[in-house]
C-alpha cells in the first residue's frame, strides 16, 4: 500500500495520526535529513518519513541516542539541507549538551526543526516533564500545535522561520497530540531538484572567530543569539498560530497552549460561554509575543490559563505584566497558581469546565447523578488490569532466573534496573526484582557506584541491567567506565534484538537500517569483550543453565562480568511468523490447585498472560487466545501439571 | 446509515492491549474522514504493549475538530471488546442513553487479581446501558483460525448496529485500501460475520 504520508494529492483530507502528521510537515517543507533515537509518544515519526525516504530522497537514520541524532541533523542544516530531529522529553535531556551550543553557532542555511514531545500522565515515560522550559533557559524558539493538521502546518513553517532567524526551532507536542488521529489536509509536495549540499564555511587563518560554526567566543555568539531572538519575536507576533476568539473585552481570557486550546474550546462551548468568554489559543510561545499578549490582557480583569504540566506561560505572562507596570490594572490571575489546576498529569476538557463554574460561579450538570451512583456501585465488579509482559516474553524468563539466582546467592543481591519493557521489573512483572530506576544506561552506571562501596562494608552482589538498544545508547560507556575503574557487579543485556517498547525499531546491533535495508552489524559482544569484561551469552528460556551462569557470576565478586541474555522479542517472532515452538496444555489431574502447596505459583507468581485460573475447577488453565507456546510455564509448574509438546 | 444526530457524536471502544482495539479504531475515522466527517480518534494506555486497559475516544463531527478526549459520562455508543473493560467504560462514559455492543469473552487480568462473575459483569452492563447487544467476536475468529480477526468481526458488527453516521460501503473501502489480496478476502468475511452476527444479536433494553 502506498504510503498516505507521501500522497501527491493537495487538498485531499486524510486522517493522520500527530507523529504522521510532523513527518508530512516536514516532507512538504523538503526535508533531506531526519533523525531521531525511539521514544514514544514520539516513535512513529522517523518510520513515517523512513517509509517514503526513496521517492522523496531523504536520509533517515536511527541514531545511537539524541544528542547525536541532533548532531547528524545539524550538520545537514550546516550544509544547507533541511533537517528534522525527533525526541521524546528524556532524550531532550540528552541532547541537551549540544543545543545549547547549536542556538549560540545557529543552523547555517538549512532551516532545522526539532520536534520533542512530553508525555503529560506518563503513559509512555517514566518520568513527567515540561520541555518548554529549556526554551525559555537557553533561549530557543518554541512552538506548540493543538492538532494534527496544525502541527503538519506548524511543522512546514517552523523550516522557514528557522532559516529566518537562524536558530533551531524547538515544536513540542503531547502525547495526546502525538496519538491522536485527526483530519489533516494535505499541501503541496516539493518539486524539482534538491539543491547541492556544500558547506560554504572558510576559516580564516587572520581571523578564527570567522566561523561561524564555532560557539565561540561565547559572550559575542550570546549577544547575537539575543540580537536574533528579538527578530524572532516580531515574527512570532503575527504566527498564524495565535488566534483569539470571544468578546472584544471578555469577563475572563483564557490563555491555553497546544491540545489545551482544544480542551478550552469545548468547555466554553459546553457552559454557552461564548458572550462571556474569550480564548487566546497560543502556538507560537517563545520568544513570548509580548504585544499580542499585552493587548489582550488590557482587556480583561480575569485570566485563566489553561496548559498541561509546568505553568510555562502562566509565569511567563505574569512576569510580562509585572514588568510592564501594569499591575495597577488589577487583573485576577487563575490556573496553577490558584490550585485550579495540578502540575502533573493529563487535563482535559472535564477540569477546565471545573475551573470556568467555580472562577465564575455557574451552576452546571452535565451528568445525571442517579446513574453515577448506580454505576459507582458497579464499578466494585471491576478489577485494576495491572501492566505486564507479553505472553512469551523473554524478560518473564531472565526475570525468573533473577529473582532464583539471588535466592540461592543468599546475601541480599539485588538488581539495578533501565528502560524499556523490563522497566516493569520493578513490580510483579518482573516478581519485583528491579530495585533502581532512572534514565537511559542508569541501571549501569548506578551499579558502577554500588561496585566500589566494598571498602564501607557493602557486601550484596549487584546485577544490572540493560536491554540492548539502552546498551548502545548509553550503557557503553558506563561498562567502560566500570571496567577501567575496577567496578564489580554483573551487566545483563537484554538482547531481544529490537527496540521492543517503542515498536521493535532497528539498533545497531540487528544489521537492519531505520529504511530497513541491510545494515554492518555492531557486535554487541565483541565491543563488551573489548571492554575487557569477561562476557558469556544464555537464552534465557534455558532457565537452569541460564539461573546457574547468573549465580556463577554473582559469586566471582570482583571486576565486571557480562551475560547476554539473547532471545527475540515474542512481537517480534509474531511479525517474522516464527511459529510456536510447543503447545500447551494443562493435565487437569495433576494440576491440583489451591492443595498444591505451591500457592498459584502459575497464575498468581509467574504471571503469564496466557495462564488464567479457573476458578470454579480450582486448577490452572492455558488461554489458547494468548498462549504463543513459548514452553517456560512449563518448567515453572511445581507438580509438573503443565505440559509442553514440540510443534512440528 | 444513522445521521449525525448530536455533535459532538461520541464512540468509545474499550478493550484490552493486544486485542486490536487501536487498528480498529483508526479504520473507523478513515471510514469517517472518507465520507467528509471531521473525526478525532484517541487511545488511552498504560505502558505495557498487552495486558492492560485501552480506550480509544472517536469523536465524530462536521466542520471544526474538536478535542480529543470524550468527556465523563457523555458516550453515545461503547463498543466492548472484552466484558470488564465494558464495564469500566461504561462507570466513566455511561448515561441513559448509551447504546453499547459488547464481545463478551473474557480476558483475563494478570498478576494473582481474580476475574469477577461473568453474570454479575453482564447483568450490570444491561442495566447501565440503554441496549446492549452481544458479540461472539472472539469465538467466531477463533473459529476462523485466529483471534486477530475479533477486531475485523467487531467493525462489521458495529456497521451492522446502524449506530454509526457512517456505513458499510466507506469502512469496506478502508479494508480494501488497508488489506492486499488475499488479507483483504479474510478481513471482508471476518466483517460479513460481524454484521450477520449483530443482526441475530437482539438488543437487551435495560
Amino acid at each position: 500500500m502506498a504510503s498516505v504520508i507521501a500522497a501527491d494529492n493537495p487538498g485531499a483530507a486524510v486522517l493522520l495520526m500527530g507523529n504522521e502528521a510532523v513527518a508530512r510537515g516536514a516532507i512538504e517543507a523538503g526535508i533531506g535529513v531526519a533523525s531521531a533515537y525511539p521514544g514514544s509518544p514520539t516513535s512513529e515519526i522517523l518510520p513515517a518519513i523512513a517509509d517514503v525516504s526513496g521517492e522523496r530522497d531523504i536520509y533517515v537514520e536511527w541514531s545511537t541516542n539524541e544528542k547525536v541524532a541532533l548532531e547528524v541533523a545539524a550538520a545537514s542544516s550546516f550544509a544547507g539541507i533541511r533537517s528534522l530531529a525527533v525526541m521524546k522529553q528524556n532524550g531532550l535531556n540528552v541532547a541537551l549538551d549540544f543545543l545549547v551550543n547549536l542556538n549560540m553557532t545557529g543552523i547555517g542555511e538549512g532551516g532545522m526543526v526539532v520536534f520533542v514531545s512530553d508525555d503529560p500522565g506518563a503513559m509512555t515515560s517514566g518520568n513527567e516533564q515540561d520541555s518548554r522550559m529549556a526554551a525559555k533557559w537557553f533561549d530557543n524558539p518554541l512552538l506548540e500545535p493543538e492538532n494534527a493538521h496544525e502541527a503538519k502546518e506548524m511543522v512546514a513553517w517552523a523550516f522557514e522561520f528557522s532559516e529566518s532567524v537562524n536558530l533551531p526551532v524547538i515544536v513540542r507536542g503531547v502525547t495526546r497530540l502525538c496519538y491522536t488521529r485527526g483530519n489533516v489536509v494535505l499541501g503541496d509536495l516539493p518539486a524539482g531538484m534538491r539543491k547541492k549540499a556544500r558547506f560554504s564555511d572558510v576559516w580564516d587563518m587572520y581571523n578564527p572567530t570567522k566561523s561561524k560554526f564555532t560557539a565561540t567566543p561565547s559572550p559575542v555568539a550570546h549577544r547575537l543569539l539575543h540580537e536574533k531572538f528579538e527578530k524572532a519575536r516580531e515574527i512570532l507576533e503575527n504566527a498564524p498560530f495565535n488566534r483569539y476568539s470571544g468578546p472584544d473585552n471578555p469577563e475572563l481570557l483564557i490563555i491555553a497552549t497546544g491540545v489545551s486550546a482544544a480542551y478550552s474550546a469545548e468547555a466554553v462551548d459546553v457552559l454557552h460561554l461564548k458572550e462571556r468568554v474569550g480564548l487566546l489559543k497560543m502556538g507560537a510561545l517563545w520568544p513570548l509575543p509580548k504585544k499580542t499578549i499585552l493587548q489582550w490582557l488590557s482587556r480583561t480583569k480575569n485570566v485563566l490559563f489553561v496548559e498541561e504540566m509546568d505553568a510555562f506561560m502562566e509565569g511567563s505572562v505574569m512576569e510580562l505584566w509585572a514588568g510592564a507596570g501594569l499591575h495597577d490594572g488589577g487583573i485576577r490571575f487563575h490556573g496553577k497558581c490558584s490550585g485550579h489546576f495540578p502540575p502533573c498529569n493529563e487535563q482535559g476538557a472535564d477540569l477546565v469546565i471545573k475551573a470556568l463554574t467555580d472562577i465564575l460561579k455557574i451552576e452546571h450538570q452535565l451528568i445525571d447523578a442517579d446513574y453515577k451512583r448506580e454505576a459507582a456501585e458497579y464499578m466494585r465488579l471491576v478489577p485494576n488490569r495491572p501492566i505486564n509482559m507479553c505472553a512469551g516474553c523473554p524478560h518473564r524468563a531472565t526475570y525468573w532466573a533473577i529473582k532464583n539466582a539471588i535466592a540461592l546467592d543468599g546475601r541480599n543481591g539485588f538488581v539495578c534496573g533501565d528502560i524499556g519493557c523490563y522497566a516493569m521489573g520493578f513490580g510483579p512483572p518482573g516478581f519485583f526484582q528491579a530495585r533502581t530506576m532512572h534514565a537511559m544506561g542508569s541501571g549501569t552506571g548506578v551499579a558502577n557506584g554500588f561496585g566500589h562501596l566494598g571498602r564501607f562494608g557493602f557486601d550484596q552482589p549487584v546485577i544490572a541491567l540493560s536491554g540492548d538498544s539502552t546498551f548502545y545508547h548509553a550503557a557503553l560507556p558506563a561498562l567502560v567506565n566500570a571496567v577501567y575503574n575496577r567496578s564489580n557487579f554483573t551487566l545483563l543485556i537484554l538482547d531481544n534484538g529490537a527496540t521492543a517498547m517503542t515498536g521493535f525499531q532497528p539498533h545497531p546491533g540487528t544489521g537492519v537500517l531505520a529504511t530497513g535495508e541491510p545494515a554492518p552489524v555492531v557486535d554487541m559482544e565483541a565491543l563488551c569483550r573489548a571492554t575487557g569484561a569477561e562476557v558469556m551469552v544464555c537464552d534465557p528460556f534455558n532457565l537452569t543453565e541460564t539461573t546457574q551462569a547468573i549465580l556463577t557470576m554473582m559469586k566471582k565478586n570482583a571486576g565486571v562480568r557480562v551475560i547476554i541474555m539473547r532471545h527475540l522479542c515474542q512481537l517480534v517472532k509474531v511479525k517474522r511468523k516464527i511459529a510456536p515452538r510447543y503447545s500447551m496444555r494443562v493435565e487437569p489431574e495433576k494440576c491440583i490447585g489451591e492443595s498444591c502447596g505451591c500457592d498459584r505459583l502459575c497464575t498468581r507468581v509467574f504471571g503469564c498472560p496466557g495462564l488464567m485460573w479457573d476458578s470454579r475447577a480450582g486448577k490452572a488453565m492455558i488461554d489458547e487466545a494468548i498462549c504463543v507456546g513459548c514452553g517456560l510455564c512449563a518448567d515453572v509448574c511445581p507438580a509438573g501439571a503443565i505440559r509442553k509438546e514440540e510443534v512440528h | 446509515m444513522a445521521d449525525l444526530s448530536k455533535e459532538p457524536f461520541n464512540l468509545i471502544v474499550a478493550g484490552v492491549g493486544g486485542q486490536g482495539n487501536v487498528l480498529l479504531s483508526a479504520f473507523i475515522g478513515m471510514a469517517l474522514v472518507r465520507e467528509g466527517f471531521t473525526a478525532s480518534v484517541s487511545d488511552t494506555f498504560g505502558v505495557s504493549q498487552r495486558g492492560g486497559s485501552v480506550t480509544s475516544h472517536i469523536r465524530i463531527s462536521r466542520g471544526v475538530a474538536c478535542s480529543s478526549l470524550v468527556l465523563e459520562g457523555q458516550a453515545d455508543v461503547i463498543l466492548g471488546m472484552e466484558p470488564v473493560e465494558t464495564l469500566r467504560a461504561l462507570g466513566e462514559f455511561g448515561n441513559r442513553a448509551v447504546i453499547t455492543i459488547v464481545n463478551p469473552r473474557p480476558m483475563q487480568p494478570t498478576g494473582g487479581v481474580s476475574y469477577p462473575d461473568l453474570d454479575e459483569v453482564r447483568q450490570a452492563i444491561i442495566k447501565l446501558s440503554a441496549r446492549t447487544m452481544f458479540v461472539n467476536a472472539t469465538e467466531e475468529a477463533l473459529e476462523m483460525g485466529d483471534p486477530i480477526y475479533t477486531n475485523v468481526i467487531l467493525l462489521g458488527a458495529l456497521a451492522g448496529a446502524d449506530v454509526l453516521p457512517v456505513g458499510r460501503e466507506a469502512m469496506v473501502e478502508v479494508l480494501k485500501a488497508r488489506f492486499p489480496g488475499a488479507l483483504y478476502d479474510v478481513n471482508l468475511s471476518a466483517f460479513k460475520k460481524g454484521e450477520e452476527l449483530i443482526r441475530d444479536a437482539a438488543g437487551i433494553f435495560s
